[in-house]
């Protein structure tokens, strides 16, 4: 659904985007991360066609975006960076317009008008103007405006910053709602927690490049290793961490408690509950540590900086 | 509310883009956005009040003024100049609310992108002609209305007040469309102005010169309207009536621009207002050494002749044809002016035998490197202000001021033909030289239109920007490679081998 090869978008001798490749199939999320100035924004704009790639091709929806513009327009829903509303007028009014440039009739204008401010919260809000609206009421609105044609593909930046918990997690569900019904989304955010709850796939984006883009359990074992499982027991576990050697890599390990690298734990767990079983441990638990998206990040852009640095 | 709101149908079913975009959807979409700009332009009083002061407080207060004025003038026994003010009041009643024109077209591009509210605009299959057409005209209708009603109120004070005013009908269209004309050309002005500048403070800055031109025309106008012979005239002023088409070419070629360079790249990736000086002089230089698109300078001049300055000659293209036409045309146009009999020089048929020796004593002096000199100086100084005025003009001046020699030459041509000379003379004392000199002029003439038109229509893939400094590198190096080369060669031919050529045709050699 959304196709870019080697896309390339230099600024006056400045290379914003260097050769960045995506390919995000219909139905999936793409969490794009990066530091603020990496690029994100501008190949979300090549993908709008509102910048055009200095090098490149990428599609959208089956159009090209450079030469098939205002249909990659006419299939993307948009979420900008900042909200950019037009405060004087009211929400109704709005809709309506953004209603018409995308030639919806005006029963559909009002109808997706009223079903999308109902679905997240809005409708007390129908008749206010826009400059009366809170910041994250905005932000809502924004979401509506660019899901009112019914898009198949939507590029949202940061859609819950801003939000309340309670706002955030409406507009969450509503991305894995469109998400099971076929709707592609690429999703630029600074949030990991909700990129790696909502994300298929992640980007990492460094200075026009992708350093890293994959699953996060891929990204998670190629940028901190396997997983790790800790094993808590009843009582003291005497040299179990030591029985365990020749079966797998003891990281840490405490009085009733150890971790291990489990690069296949389907088949390493149960030898090592096995194994626990027969010197005599009992088992209280075993799970895996906790790995969140931040550590892989933190760790991409590490390795990334290093890199950089012996390029040098 | 259920899964079902935002899984109707499959998606994009909704939308449908038509296959092919007629003029009418152009217009249908550019008036969605006019509708909703003009609806917020009305919903801020900064704007509502002033045009409502100038629309109905302000005429009556110029037709109290125009009554005050006319009684004291008649009481001197000035009338005409009473009569005279009437009209130009009318002017001043309508050009004053269309100033409002420019805080509304100056905000249209650059306050929407300082509020951010561009992008989401941008993001949508409106087509950049649509956006233009539609901000433009939205930019337009509130101060145009304002203008047109302030005039009729002023109209309907004096028509059927005390002055009982009966104006040439002729006259009072011409102010009208004079005010239309000037409220169009400040607006296609202030878009592009607005469409090129970051901030709103950039954009008032600029206004200036906007605001400065249009001043000066509009005081010429009312000396015009107050000393014009034809003022009475029921088909209206002939000097107003110029200015009328003048602005008019001017409003075309802005509105060229303004489409040219109204795109979502140049909105949204210009981020800066500076004037990098250093950078634009760098890149000139760059191009002007360089053999091709991405500035690959040329190892020696055999390459910067046979791949950057023959190219750049290329390049032209129409511009050149253009050019020979309008040469052409002069030559043609200056010898059917000398037909016409009010404007026959009275030459006499006589012998130019003693012309023509003094030509071949000329032609076996020394060559005087002044005379070459003032020849290459006089040359290269009207080239050069074509090809300044041409920046200035969209290219226009360029093919005003140099064929007027051509017209000359043309008209000359008829004299001497009419006279019963005969005039192989004149072809040989221009075509010796002019073989060089005339198509060293054409090059620097289409160098100076292309360099003027270039931001109307910058090629594919360019941003103004680039065109134009692409445009002016070019131009140096037709210049450089081939103008003031030619001239000098010309000059000399001119100075040495003309006036001998000359000589023998006339039989003095």
């Amino acid at each position: 659904m959304i196709d870019a090869q080697e896309l390339v978008k230099d600024f006056d001798g400045f290379r914003a985007v260097d050769h960045i490749s995506l390919n995000v199939p219909a139905g999936s999320v793409l969490a794009v991360l990066g530091p603020n100035g990496a690029g994100k924004t501008t190949t979300v704009r090549m993908l709008t066609s509102i910048l055009a790639p200095t090098s490149g091709r990428a599609s959208i929806a089956g159009y090209d975006v450079v030469t098939q513009p205002e249909a990659v327009r006419a299939h993307v829903g948009v979420l900008t960076e900042q909200h950019g509303l037009y405060e004087r007028m009211k929400a109704v009014e709005y809709l309506d317009f953004f209603g018409r440039v995308y030639r919806l009739s005006a029963t559909e204008r009002k109808r997706r008008s009223l079903d999308l401010m109902d679905r997240f919260g809005l409708t007390f809000a129908l008749d206010k103007r826009l400059g009366e609206y809170s910041k994250g009421m905005k932000q809502k609105l924004a979401l509506v405006r660019s899901m009112l044609h019914n898009p198949p593909v939507l590029l949202l930046d940061e859609p819950t910053s801003a939000m309340d918990p309670l706002s955030a997690k409406q507009v969450r569900d509503a991305i894995i709602e469109l998400q099971r019904d076929e709707r592609t989304f690429l999703i630029t955010t600074h949030n990991l927690t909700e990129a790696q709850s909502l994300a298929n796939t992640i980007a990492v984006i460094r200075a026009g490049r992708i350093v890293a883009h994959g699953t996060f359990d891929d990204l998670a074992r190629q940028f901190i290793g396997a997983p790790v499982m800790e094993l808590r027991t009843a009582a003291p576990m005497n040299g179990l961490a030591r029985d365990l050697a020749d079966l797998v890599t003891v990281e840490a390990s405490g009085e009733d408690w150890l971790q291990y690298r489990a690069p296949i734990p389907a088949q390493l767990n149960p030898a090592v509950l096995r194994r626990a079983a027969s010197v005599g441990v009992e088992v209280v638990t075993l799970a895996p540590v906790s790995r969140t998206l931040e550590d892989v990040y933190l760790q991409i852009v590490k390795e990334d900086e290093k890199l950089t640095d012996d390029t040098r | 509310m259920t899964t079902q709101t935002l899984r109707q149908g499959n998606p994009a079913t909704i939308y449908t883009l038509p296959e092919r975009r007629t003029w009418r959807d152009t217009l249908s979409n550019a008036l969605i956005i006019t509708r909703r700009e003009v609806r917020d332009s009305f919903r801020d009083w900064r704007i509502i009040a002033p045009i409502v002061i100038l629309t109905f407080l302000f005429p009556f207060l110029a037709q109290f003024v125009a009554g005050r004025f006319t009684e004291f003038v008649t009481g001197y026994g000035a009338e005409i100049i009473g009569e005279r003010t009437i009209p130009f009041l009318l002017m001043i009643v309508g050009f004053f609310p269309i100033s409002i024109s420019l805080v509304i077209a100056l905000e249209t591009f650059v306050g929407e992108k300082e509020r951010r509210s561009l992008e989401p605009l941008l993001s949508t299959p409106l087509t950049n002609t649509e956006l233009y057409i539609g901000k433009t005209l939205a930019a337009m209708i509130p101060p145009l209305a304002s203008s047109l009603g302030g005039m009729a109120v002023y109209l309907s004070s004096l028509v059927f007040g005390d002055l009982a005013w009966r104006p040439q009908p002729m006259l009072v269209a011409q102010i009208i469309l004079l005010t239309m004309t000037q409220a169009l050309v400040m607006i296609t002005g202030a878009v592009v102005v607005s469409s090129q500048t970051t901030s709103t403070r950039a954009a008032n800055l600029l206004a200036s010169f906007i605001i400065i031109p249009m001043t000066l025309l509009v005081q010429a106008e009312s000396v015009i309207m107050f000393l014009a012979p034809d003022a009475e005239s029921p088909s209206g002023i002939g000097a107003l009536w110029a200015i009328i088409i003048g602005m008019w070419v001017t409003v075309v070629l802005l509105l060229r621009v303004g489409n040219a360079i109204f795109n979502r790249e140049e909105l949204l990736g210009r981020t800066i207002d500076q004037l990098n000086l250093k950078g634009l002089f760098g890149r000139i230089w760059r191009y002007i050494r360089a053999i091709d698109l991405k500035g690959t300078p040329a190892r020696n001049l055999i390459e910067w002749y046979r791949a950057g300055v023959f190219p750049a000659v290329g390049r032209l293209g129409w511009a050149t044809s253009v050019t020979v036409l309008v040469f052409v045309a002069a030559v043609v146009g200056g010898y059917l002016i000398g037909q016409q009999p009010e404007w026959r020089l009275p030459l006499p048929n006589t012998d130019l035998t003693e012309t023509a020796t003094f030509m071949s004593s000329y032609s076996t002096m020394a060559i005087n490197p002044l005379g070459i000199s003032w020849i290459v100086g006089n040359n290269a100084r009207i080239l050069a202000a074509a090809f300044i005025l041409g920046l200035f003009t969209f290219g226009s001046a360029a093919l005003i001021v140099t064929p007027l020699v051509y017209v000359v030459i043309g008209y000359l041509f008829s004299q001497v033909v009419l006279a019963g000379i005969n005039p192989t003379f004149m072809a040989a004392g221009i075509l010796t030289h002019g073989i060089i000199e005339i198509p060293v002029i054409v090059l620097a003439t289409a160098a100076a239109l292309k360099m003027g038109a270039i931001v109307t229509r910058p090629p594919q893939g360019m941003t103004v920007g680039q065109a134009w400094t692409f445009t002016l590198a070019d131009s140096f190096k037709i210049w450089a490679g081939l103008v003031m080369p030619g001239l000098l060669l010309a000059a000399i031919i001119e100075s040495r081998i003309t006036p001998g050529v000359v000589a023998a045709v006339l039989g003095g050699g």
